[in-house]
């Protein structure tokens, strides 16, 4: 590596600037399953150039993802792993159980989380979940924090034996500003043999590993509380922000009389001492934070006196939604900025929808065309650009919860006795999660028409690569029990559409588990340099 | 001094191109930079907006204040409107003038066209049509940067070096097109009504 270009100012991405972070700071494997926001951490690693000493994988999901690092954790080496908030809810359980292991190698998991629901079905704060598994959480304010604090996560994990995570929010994540590398740090070598009993949570284990844990925390508070950036100016009004509502904050400081005092929190646990010192010197708070009132709800039982506290609680701030300059701006109480004069023309909207030629819409009009004459077909579907199926002109699915819910939901309203229960599903998502339900739904025998719409790729996130090529499709689901006479491929194009609509219209009288694999390429994904590709 | 733009226009068009070419060449100058932009579901066919902040000193907020922007840079007559509320009064609104009809309720583009014109200070191009002339109709947001170069920081030699880094890679006849798209736009001048 030659350190002076390297380490040249460069214009990349809050996601981009978490990657180079890991690379920096010695990662031997990173791995993640692609979702909106996160995509790009991993998107650059894979085409970091001197990589060859580097793993990064795509995994079927987040949970497996964040079990690979835990492993090569274990073993002594630096590990990141990366998905979007919802993710975490999927890897839930490696991650608080993670909190309990003796951490070898740094492990790092960054989240980046959608506050204004961007591209995702909710905005839950992964720092309530940093906070469920009592570890370290660090929250960047911005691109060049970005590449620091992964860089910071990595010792401290070390230091503490313990998981941190990073979170990330839409704003930071998809915003490019210059960062200023450090000289990248090799990495760690293989380490011995672990102790088994603190990677073996047996109760007996776990109960030590517990007390452990709890032990710990005074000093995860005496390094947030070294980490807190306090300033004590007026005495009117404190300011408590974090993350990235601190340039939001910024951007309006020019225009107050009276500057407010300020604590900015970036690492978590809450540091209560700096919000004490703050809460001491002014007559009235107002929290500022992207996301949920995570610090504006703790907070309420910190004090030691009683001072008005104003953010997302009390309405002064949006409760939902993601903060914006203008929404600070008004929260401090400053008038909006207001443009000259706006003319009176009524716009349309422009949502998203299916690209022409999107392999999707075919498939949506011949399960349409199949499902014509049935009395209120229940059409569950998935996470993917086949969602959009919901919007005009197809209006052809009723239900997106979460990751691999199309088939469950399906088979549960099958069992309560709705006909004609349908499943429509991406072949990526059906990998993710879509195979576990079906596996239920064959157990049971239940009366279930599952379509899987197979573009070949991770489509709504860029085009990934899928776990396996979509030959394989097939043995996959003849593995899970799926009767064969009940299996079909099909092409997903309108020279085929009178094929499709009539194996679908068979397999919706089937009384049992049926699933119709419906195939053509992603266009966007055909458009790509094959080069691009790997498997 | 300060430029804060929006770059608006619908998923396709290639409005994340125009960012990162006008935010790299500005970069180049020393000057800081920041940009916003949308990725995942809303590319999808779908409006598309991003915030380019650029400024010789630090840059606090990633997203530009409502009624402050200094220009609104569009691929799009609609999506140019869109978000007039972060324009300040003294900016300046430029945008393609060849719609994106891929909605059934698309006003109507005289109606427009109009109102652009109408604003304090706005630009009005025929982007599709210059960049088929340049060889390739997709480089209309090519065009685009051209057409707002002297409002911009970067000096137009450095647009163009940009241009060929970011299009470099994709061949001789992409880069081509491009570069002459860019330069069709300067050359329209600083033709703001």
């Amino acid at each position: 590596m030659t350190a002076t270009r390297d380490l040249a100012p460069q214009l990349i991405l809050g996601d981009e600037a978490v990657a180079l972070g890991a690379l920096h700071a010695g990662v031997t494997a990173a791995y993640g399953y692609p979702g909106t926001p996160s995509t790009e951490i991993l998107e650059y690693l894979l085409r970091a150039p001197m990589r060859t000493d580097l793993r990064v994988a795509w995994c079927a999901n987040e949970k497996t993802a964040y079990e690979a690092a835990i492993g090569v954790s274990m073993v002594g080496r630096r590990a990141l792993v990366v998905m979007k908030h919802v993710g975490l809810n999927v890897a839930a359980d490696p991650f608080i159980n993670s909190a309990l292991v003796e951490v070898g190698g740094g492990l790092v998991v960054a989240v980046a989380d959608d506050p204004g629901m961007h591209s995702s079905q909710n905005e839950q704060d992964s720092r309530f979940y940093a906070d469920f598994a009592r570890i370290l959480c660090l929250e960047p304010a911005d691109q060049q924090q970005a590449y620091d604090m992964t860089r910071e996560a990595f010792d401290l994990s070390e230091r503490f034996h313990l998981p941190v995570l990073m979170r990330l929010v839409t704003r930071l994540a998809h915003s490019r500003a210059l960062v200023t590398p450090e000289a990248p740090r090799p990495q760690s070598p293989l380490g011995d043999l672990p102790d088994s009993s603190d990677w073996t949570l047996l109760p007996a284990n776990a109960r030590r590993r517990w007390a452990d844990l709890l032990e710990r925390q005074p000093a995860l508070l005496a390094h947030s509380e070294q980490a807190a950036e306090l300033e004590l100016l007026s005495s009117a009004l404190g300011v408590i922000t974090t993350g990235i509502a601190r340039n939001y904050l910024a951007e309006h400081l020019s225009r107050t009389e009276d500057r407010p005092s300020h604590l900015h929190i970036g690492t978590y646990p809450i540091p209560v001492e700096a919000v004490r010192r703050l809460a001491a010197h002014v007559d009235r708070m107002l929290v500022l934070e992207d996301g949920f009132p995570f610090v504006e709800r703790m907070l309420r039982g910190l004090l030691n006196q009683p001072v008005p506290i104003e953010g997302r609680l009390n309405g002064r701030v949006p409760t939902g939604g993601e903060l914006d300059p203008d929404v600070v701006g008004r929260a401090l109480g400053l008038p909006v900025q207001h443009p000259a004069s706006l003319p009176r023309i009524e716009l349309a909207g422009r949502p998203p929808q299916l690209c022409r030629g999107c392999p999707h819409a075919d498939s949506f009009r011949a399960l349409i065309d199949a499902m014509a004459g049935m009395e209120g077909p229940l059409v569950c579907s998935d996470i993917g650009c086949y969602t959009l199926g919901a919007l005009p002109p197809y209006r052809a699915i009723q239900s997106c919860v979460c990751m691999g819910a199309s088939i469950g939901m399906a088979r549960g309203a099958a069992d309560a006795g709705y006909r004609p229960a349908i499943a429509v599903i991406g072949d990526s998502t059906f990998l993710h999660s879509g195979m576990t339900p079906l596996l239920d739904a064959v157990a049971e025998a239940a009366d279930l028409t599952v379509l899987i719409l197979d573009n070949h790729t991770v489509a709504m996130t860029g085009a990934q690569p899928t776990l396996v090529p979509s030959e394989r499709l097939p043995e996959i689901i003849r593995g899970l029990g799926v009767d064969p006479d009940h299996l079909h491929v099909l092409r997903a194009s309108r020279k085929g559409e009178a094929d499709l609509i009539a194996t679908i219209e068979l397999e919706l009288n089937h009384p049992g588990v049926s699933v119709v694999i419906a195939e053509r390429e992603c266009i966007e994904a055909a458009k790509r340099d094959p080069r691009e590709l790997r498997w | 001094m300060k430029v804060d733009s929006i770059v608006a226009g619908v998923g396709g068009q290639g409005v994340l191109s125009v960012a990162a070419v006008i935010a790299g060449a500005t970069a180049r100058l020393g000057w800081q930079v920041k940009q916003s932009e949308v990725h995942g579901m809303a590319q999808r066919g779908g409006a598309v907006v991003a915030h380019l902040r650029m400024a010789e000193g630090p840059i606090h907020s990633d997203l530009i204040p409502r009624g402050t922007a200094d220009l609104i840079l569009s691929l799009e007559p609609m999506e140019s409107l869109r978000y007039l509320e972060y324009l300040s009064p003294m900016g300046t609104v430029a945008t393609a003038v060849e719609p994106v009809r891929n909605i059934d309720d698309y006003p109507d583009l005289d109606l427009l066209l109009e109102a652009i014109s109408n604003l304090p200070s706005s630009i009005l191009v025929e982007a599709t049509a210059l960049a088929r002339r340049a060889g390739n109709g997709k480089a209309a947001n090519m065009v685009m940067v051209g057409a707002v170069a002297h409002l911009l920081p970067a000096g137009k030699p450095s647009l163009a070096a940009e241009i060929r880094r970011a299009f470099g890679a994709r061949g001789d006849n992409v880069l081509d097109a491009n570069l002459e798209a860019f330069r069709l736009g300067c050359s329209l001048g600083t033709g703001t009504t």
